[in-house]
C-alpha cells in the first residue's frame, strides 16, 4: 500500500542506478588513491574529476542533440577568465591588467561568489551566442561554433590591457581539492541526468534522431538546442573554473584546438550517445594519457632506462580515437547507460515502440 | 562527400616542412628545397599528394558511410595526429628557410610596385582555377565527381568507381595543398607547426558561405573573406586592428544566418527527407 503512495527504495534506487553506477566508482578511486596513491597519481585523479564535468557539460549538449561543438572550449576560458579578474594577485592587478573595470581591479573577490558569478557568465555566454547559432544545424552550426571559438581566441589574445594577452595570468588561489572536485563531477552528472530524463532531454533526443520527425511531432529544435547548449555552457563553465583554480594559472592558448579535440577525444572513444560513455571516456583517455605520458619521462625495465620520444601520448590519442571511429563508432559504452538488464530492456522497448 | 577536412591545413604543413631536412636546429639545411625547382616543386606536390591519398585509405575510407559529423571529427583527430607527427620529427620551433629569394624582389607594372612573389602567388591561382573548372566541367573524371557529390547513391548506381573518384578529389585538394605550402613558404619563409591552420580556416569559411559543393560559391566565399579582412584591417582604427580575424568570423557567423545553406546553393545542399 505504502509502495503506491511513494516509490519504493527499489523503485528509488532503479531511477538513481545510472547516476550511483557513475559516482560510486568515482568516489572509490578517490577514496583509494587519496590513502594510498602518490602525489602525481592524486594530481591525475583531481584533473580526471575536472575533465569529467567539462566533458559531460560537453556531452549535455553534443551527445543530447547530435550536433557536434567546437565551441565549449569558449566557455570554459570565459569562466576561468572571470574567475581570475575576480580572485586573482590582488597587488599585481592593477599593474598587468589595467583596463579591468575598478571594483574588479582594486580589490577581490571572495571564492564562492565568484565562482558563482563566473559560471554565470559562461552559461550567458552560451546562451547569446546560442541565440544566434541554434538557428543553424548540421554542419553550419558545427562549423559557426569553431568561427565561435576563433573569435574569443583573437579577442582575449590581443586584449592585452585585461587578458594580459596571450601570457598567462599566474597566481590564482588553488583551492581545489579532490573531494571539491569529486563533489563538482556528481553534481554534474546527476544535473546531465536529471536534464536527459527530463521533458526537455527526452525532446531533443527525439530531435537527435530525426530531425524532421521532432519537428513533425511540435518539437522546435531552436529553443530544445537553445537550451541545452545553455546548460552545457554553464556546466563547462564550472570546469573551467576549477580548473584554474587547480592549475592556479590561466592563459588563453590552453582554450583552444588542442583542449578541444582533448574533451571530444573522450566525449567519442566513451560514446556521445550516453552519460555513462562520457564518464567513462574521461577515464579511459586520462589514463592513456598519464601512462604514456609517465613512459615519456621515462622508466627502467632491467636496469635499463627507456622512454619514447615526446609527443608520442598525443599520437596514441589520436591513433585510438580514430581506431574507435572506424570499428566501434558509438564509442566504448555505445550509447547505453549502465542499469539494471530488466531497465535495460524496457527502454530498448520504449526506444523501439 | 561532404567532408569538412581539418586535415587539409597538415598538407600544407608537411608539404612546407618536405622542403627541409628534420633536425633541432632553427635554420636547416635543404632537403627537397636543394634540388632544382621544377624537381622541388614536383616532389612537394608528390609528398602531399601521397600524404592526402594515405589519409584517405586509412582514415576516410572506412567511414564513408558514417554521417557529416563523425567525419568531422575523425578530420578533427587526423589533423591532430599528423601535427604532432610534424612535431615529433621536426621539434615544436618555428624554423626559417629561404627558397625563391629571388621572386621577394618588386615588380613595378604601370607605377604599381608589387612583389614578385604576390604576382606568382595570383598567377598560379588563377591557373589552378581555371584548371580545376576545366577538368570538373568537361573531362569523365570530373564530370563523375560532381555527381557524386549531388548524389553518391545514385551516382554509384550508375557505375561511377566510387574509390577511385574520391581519392581523386583527395589527390587534388593535395595537389592544391602543395602549392599552397609552396606559395607561403616562399612568402613568410618561416615554418611553423601551425603554419596550415589559419589559411585551412579561412577556406572553410569561404567554402561554407559561399555554399559547400559549389565551386563558384568557394571562390565567392574566398573573395569575400579576403575582402572583409582586407577592409577590415585598413579601415579599423589601429588599436582594434588586432582584433581584425574576430570581425571576419562573425561576419562568417551572420552571413550564415541569412541564408544557411551559403550562398549559392547547389541541389545537393538541399536536405531531403
Amino acid at each position: 500500500m505504502k509502495s503506491k503512495t511513494m516509490p519504493s527504495f527499489a523503485a528509488i534506487g532503479r531511477f538513481w542506478l545510472p547516476v550511483l553506477a557513475l559516482v560510486v566508482p568515482l568516489a572509490l578511486i578517490v577514496t583509494v588513491t587519496g590513502q594510498f596513491g602518490g602525489l602525481s597519481l592524486q594530481r591525475t585523479v583531481i584533473e580526471m574529476l575536472i575533465s569529467i564535468v567539462i566533458v559531460v557539460g560537453l556531452y549535455v549538449f553534443v551527445g543530447n542533440s547530435g550536433v557536434i561543438s567546437f565551441g565549449h572550449a569558449t566557455f570554459v576560458a570565459i569562466a576561468a577568465y572571470a574567475s581570475a579578474w575576480q580572485t586573482c594577485c590582488e597587488m599585481l592587478k592593477p599593474i598587468t591588467m589595467a583596463g579591468l573595470p575598478p571594483f574588479l581591479r582594486d580589490q577581490s573577490i571572495p571564492l564562492l561568489p565568484s565562482a558563482i558569478v563566473s559560471v554565470l557568465l559562461a552559461g550567458a555566454a552560451a546562451f547569446l551566442t546560442g541565440l544566434v547559432i541554434m538557428r543553424l544545424t548540421g554542419l553550419a552550426a558545427s562549423i559557426s561554433t569553431l568561427a565561435v571559438l576563433f573569435i574569443l581566441n583573437v579577442v582575449y589574445s590581443n586584449w592585452d590591457s585585461v587578458t594580459m594577452g596571450s601570457a598567462s595570468i599566474v597566481g590564482l588561489p588553488t583551492y581545489v581539492t579532490a573531494w571539491l572536485a569529486l563533489a563538482c563531477a556528481v553534481l554534474a552528472i546527476v544535473i546531465a541526468y536529471l536534464y536527459q530524463i527530463s521533458a526537455f532531454g527526452l525532446a531533443i533526443r527525439a530531435t537527435r534522431e530525426d530531425e524532421v520527425a521532432a519537428a513533425a511531432s511540435g518539437i522546435s529544435l531552436y529553443w530544445s538546442r537553445l537550451i541545452a547548449f545553455t546548460l552545457s555552457g554553464f556546466m563547462v563553465g564550472l570546469g573551467g573554473v576549477l580548473l584554474a583554480h587547480y592549475l592556479g594559472t590561466v592563459s588563453i592558448n590552453n582554450f583552444f584546438l588542442s583542449f578541444t579535440f582533448l574533451a571530444l577525444a573522450m566525449l567519442i572513444v566513451g560514446g556521445m550517445g550516453s552519460l555513462a560513455g562520457a564518464v567513462v571516456g574521461v577515464v579511459v583517455i586520462t589514463a592513456m594519457v598519464d601512462i604514456f605520458r609517465r613512459l615519456e619521462g621515462g622508466i627502467s625495465i632491467g636496469g635499463q632506462q627507456w622512454s619514447l620520444p615526446a609527443g608520442t601520448q598525443e599520437l596514441i590519442i589520436a591513433a585510438f580515437m580514430l581506431l574507435i571511429l572506424v570499428f566501434r563508432k558509438d564509442g566504448i559504452m555505445a550509447g547505453r547507460e549502465i542499469g539494471l538488464p530488466e531497465q535495460a530492456q524496457r527502454e530498448k522497448g520504449l526506444i523501439n515502440g | 562527400m561532404r567532408l569538412v577536412n581539418f586535415a587539409q591545413a597538415d598538407y600544407i604543413t608537411i608539404g612546407a616542412y618536405a622542403l627541409v631536412v628534420p633536425t633541432a636546429s632553427v635554420t636547416p639545411p635543404l632537403l627537397l628545397g636543394a634540388l632544382p625547382t621544377a624537381v622541388m616543386i614536383g616532389g612537394v606536390l608528390l609528398v602531399v599528394v601521397v600524404l592526402a591519398l594515405l589519409t584517405e585509405r586509412l582514415a576516410f575510407r572506412p567511414l564513408r558511410n558514417s554521417n557529416p559529423s563523425t567525419l568531422l571529427i575523425s578530420s578533427f583527430a587526423v589533423s591532430y595526429f599528423l601535427q604532432n607527427l610534424v612535431m615529433l620529427i621536426h621539434t615544436g620551433r618555428p624554423k626559417s628557410v629561404g627558397i625563391g629569394q629571388s621572386l621577394a624582389n618588386a615588380v613595378e607594372i604601370g607605377g604599381v610596385r608589387v612583389p614578385g612573389v604576390q604576382l606568382l602567388t595570383m598567377g598560379v591561382t588563377a591557373g589552378l582555377l581555371v584548371a580545376l573548372v576545366f577538368f570538373l566541367k568537361k573531362t569523365p573524371l570530373g564530370i563523375q565527381m560532381r555527381a557524386a557529390a549531388e548524389n553518391f547513391q545514385m551516382a554509384r548506381l550508375l557505375g561511377m568507381p566510387a574509390n577511385r573518384v574520391i581519392a581523386l578529389a583527395f589527390a587534388i585538394s593535395g595537389l592544391l595543398g602543395g602549392a599552397v605550402s609552396l606559395l607561403l613558404t616562399i612568402q613568410t619563409g618561416t615554418l611553423d607547426l601551425r603554419m596550415g591552420l589559419m589559411p585551412v580556416v579561412y577556406g572553410f569559411f569561404a567554402t561554407v558561405i559561399g555554399g559547400m559543393g559549389s565551386l563558384p560559391g568557394a571562390a565567392l566565399g574566398g573573395f569575400l573573406v579576403g575582402v572583409a579582412s582586407v577592409l577590415l584591417q585598413t579601415y579599423l582604427p589601429a588599436d582594434l586592428r588586432p582584433f581584425r580575424d574576430a570581425g571576419v568570423f562573425t561576419l562568417v557567423i551572420l552571413i550564415l544566418l541569412v541564408r544557411p545553406q551559403g550562398l549559392i546553393v547547389t541541389s545537393a545542399a538541399k536536405e531531403r527527407v
